[in-house]
């Protein structure tokens, strides 16, 4: 029962956009494997390496052999086929069940190792130590660290009428392995991971009443920790997971942030303005939150530091509409939804220069949420005009993209949880 | 751990354990050698998914029918919350039968089309819901009569991408409770 999921995208498809000007070759030849094996270890790796936009992958056909050790490498006849890296690698089986992933990354112009790892885990884990050979190889080559054994948490909305059905769902960040973590009738949505990769935080609408939930993604365990009268909505995690942001309207109607300390449960009130106040996420540092509000007129969005006797100051000036504003790990940049032409897109803005660019196209575009690197936006995207959502994701240069299609029903509300602890 | 123990204290302090009966299922979610966690969850027995149609379009819709108030909708211009036109007779419709049956409740659902930042539109959504409640206010009714709750994006009417569709999906639905709904 636990966890049992009819997979909403058997189907996933890579939409490079436009791709880096000089992508890095490299050849992922194919590990040596029992056939037995339930994953083909050297496909992950180049689906997550080209995914990325960074790197392109030399086809099968054209690899002149298929060495698994570094030793069995011909170098001068991989340098023929224009790629300046080579990976091998083979899965061994380990006494006791457990399988073993050894890789080498070679240097075909040097005929040097770059990186040599082993992860071990057992079979049902296999996918994931392929991911691991991926984020080893990623950094080791652009120098950042890779997060391709991420996941991500979002909402799938199946079924249509009184058979319509939200599920709060976590996938690895290439879409497999799929959880269901709580299914409902009502909807659900702003899912949020807390820093540690345990828990989500999410908004319920169960019996017509919004609130605020904490759930433990392993066990299903769950606690109510905001049902006041009004919006319970938009909860964020502090950077320490000590404190909940959160947007409350109580009877006023209008929406406010607060803070919730789950050690005290005192809630302190940061916002004080008769206007749509919410969405608020925290500063890396963890002391300021940004936040989107309709004070002036148009969402716009701001910071406020938590420091007493602050004031909030806006962030972002183009025309319209911007809003949902996220921070990036390391601070320096804030993505957003904004309006270009009346169309919804994804664009960063530099905290420190006040550049701004627009990363995609829209027209429907909304949700962003930062990679624990800062690479790469994971977003939802409307791009059937009579169809729900589905996920996408955009380097921060704009240059290279990716969807994640469900095969029937939408995807929305995507947000990457944190780099995972081995 | 210590954040666990956290929000388990915080949870039996405000007594918020998540209730069997909710027609939700929490699920655990199991990766690999992860078996036995599930002995914690809650819910997932529970089979509490069915029954009750008050989500979406209702097949037989409580309340009264007649004229005006068979019409159960309130449509908004794009980022407004001001209610327009026909909006202002079918309030002041529903608000005379409120007020003259003080024992009917209702509860304004606000919404908004599917674009933008889903957070914001909770919000704008809250905004259509609180309009209509304070002019059905000013009319006679009393706050005991209402409840509000915004939706947001979350539940359109029709889930095109498009102005017509927009239009459609930017509104207020007056829900007229039956004693035993829930909803206060």
């Amino acid at each position: 029962m636990a966890g049992a999921l009819t997979p909403a995208w058997a189907q996933l498809t890579i939409k490079i956009t436009s791709g880096v000007t000089h992508p890095v070759p490299i050849a992922v030849v194919p590990f040596s494997e029992a056939p037995t094996d339930p994953v083909n270890v050297a496909g992950v790796i180049q689906h997550d390496l080209v995914g990325s936009g960074r790197f392109s992958a030399l086809a099968r056909a054209q690899m002149p052999a298929t060495p698994s050790h570094a030793a069995q490498v011909a170098f001068p006849l991989w340098k023929s086929t224009g790629v300046d890296y080579m990976v091998v690698g083979r899965v061994v089986p380990l006494s006791g069940g457990e399988l073993a992933v050894d890789f080498n990354l070679l240097n075909v112009l040097t005929g040097q190792s770059v990186v040599r790892k082993r992860f071990t885990g057992p079979p049902t884990a296999l996918r994931n130590a392929a991911h691991r050979v991926s984020d080893a190889i990623y950094q080791a080559i652009t120098g950042i660290r890779g997060a391709f054994d991420t996941r991500v948490a979002y909402v799938a909305v199946v079924g249509e009428g009184p058979a319509q059905r939200f599920q709060l769902v976590v996938a690895d960040a290439d879409g497999y392995n799929q959880h269901l973590i709580l299914e409902s009738r009502f909807p659900i949505m702003s899912p949020v991971w807390s820093p540690d990769g345990k828990w989500l935080a999410y908004v319920s609408f169960e019996d017509h009443l919004s609130a605020v939930y904490l759930q433990r993604v392993r066990t299903g365990q769950r606690y109510r920790v905001s049902a006041r009268a009004g919006e319970n909505g938009a909860p964020s995690f502090s950077p320490n997971g000590q404190e909940l942001a959160l947007t409350l309207s109580g009877v006023s109607g209008y929406p406010q942030i607060y803070v919730l300390d789950l050690h005290t449960h005192q809630l302190t009130r940061v916002t004080h303005t008769p206007a749509i106040n919410t969405g608020a996420v925290w500063a890396p540092d963890g002391r300021a939150l940004y936040f989107t509000s309709d004070r002036a007129g148009s969402p716009q969005i701001y910071r406020k530091s938590l420091t007493p006797g602050s004031y909030p100051r806006r962030i972002t000036f183009t025309d319209g509409y911007n809003a949902s504003p996220r921070v990036s790990p390391d601070g320096k940049l804030l993505a957003m939804v904004t309006q270009v032409d009346g169309r919804y897109c994804i664009a960063v803005q530099n905290l420190k220069t006040g550049a701004f660019r627009v990363l995609t196209q829209g027209p429907l575009d909304s949700t962003p949420s930062f990679a624990p690197n800062g690479a790469t936006i994971i977003y939802a995207e409307r791009p059937n005009p009579n169809g729900g959502a589905i996920l996408a994701t955009v380097s921060v240069d704009g240059l290279t993209g990716m969807t994640l299609k469900p095969t029937h029903g939408a995807v929305q509300d995507p947000t990457w949880g944190p780099f995972r602890q081995h | 751990m210590r954040r666990i123990l956290t929000v388990m204290v915080l949870a039996a302090a405000l007594g918020l354990a998540a209730c069997a009966s909710k027609p939700v299922k929490p699920a655990a979610s199991q990766s690999a050698g992860q078996a036995g966690a599930g002995a914690e969850s809650q819910g997932a027995g529970s089979g509490a998914n069915a029954g009750e149609g008050s989500l979406g379009n209702q097949q037989s819709v409580p309340g009264p029918q007649q004229g005006l108030l068979a019409d159960r909708t309130i449509h908004f211009a794009f980022n407004s919350a001001v209610i327009r036109g026909r909006g202002i007779q079918i309030v002041a419709a529903h608000a005379k039968y409120l007020a003259d049956h003080p024992s009917a409740r209702v509860r304004l659902e606000g919404n908004t089309d599917d674009r933008g930042s889903p957070e914001y539109n909770i919000g704008l959504g809250m905004r259509r819901a609180e309009s209509v409640r304070q002019a059905m206010l000013l009319q006679g009714v009393s706050p005991s009569q209402i409840t509000v709750v915004s939706y947001g994006e979350e539940r359109p009417v029709d889930p095109a991408n498009n102005p017509i569709a927009w239009a459609k999906n930017r509104r207020v639905d007056i829900v007229y409770l039956t004693p035993t709904q829930p909803g206060k």
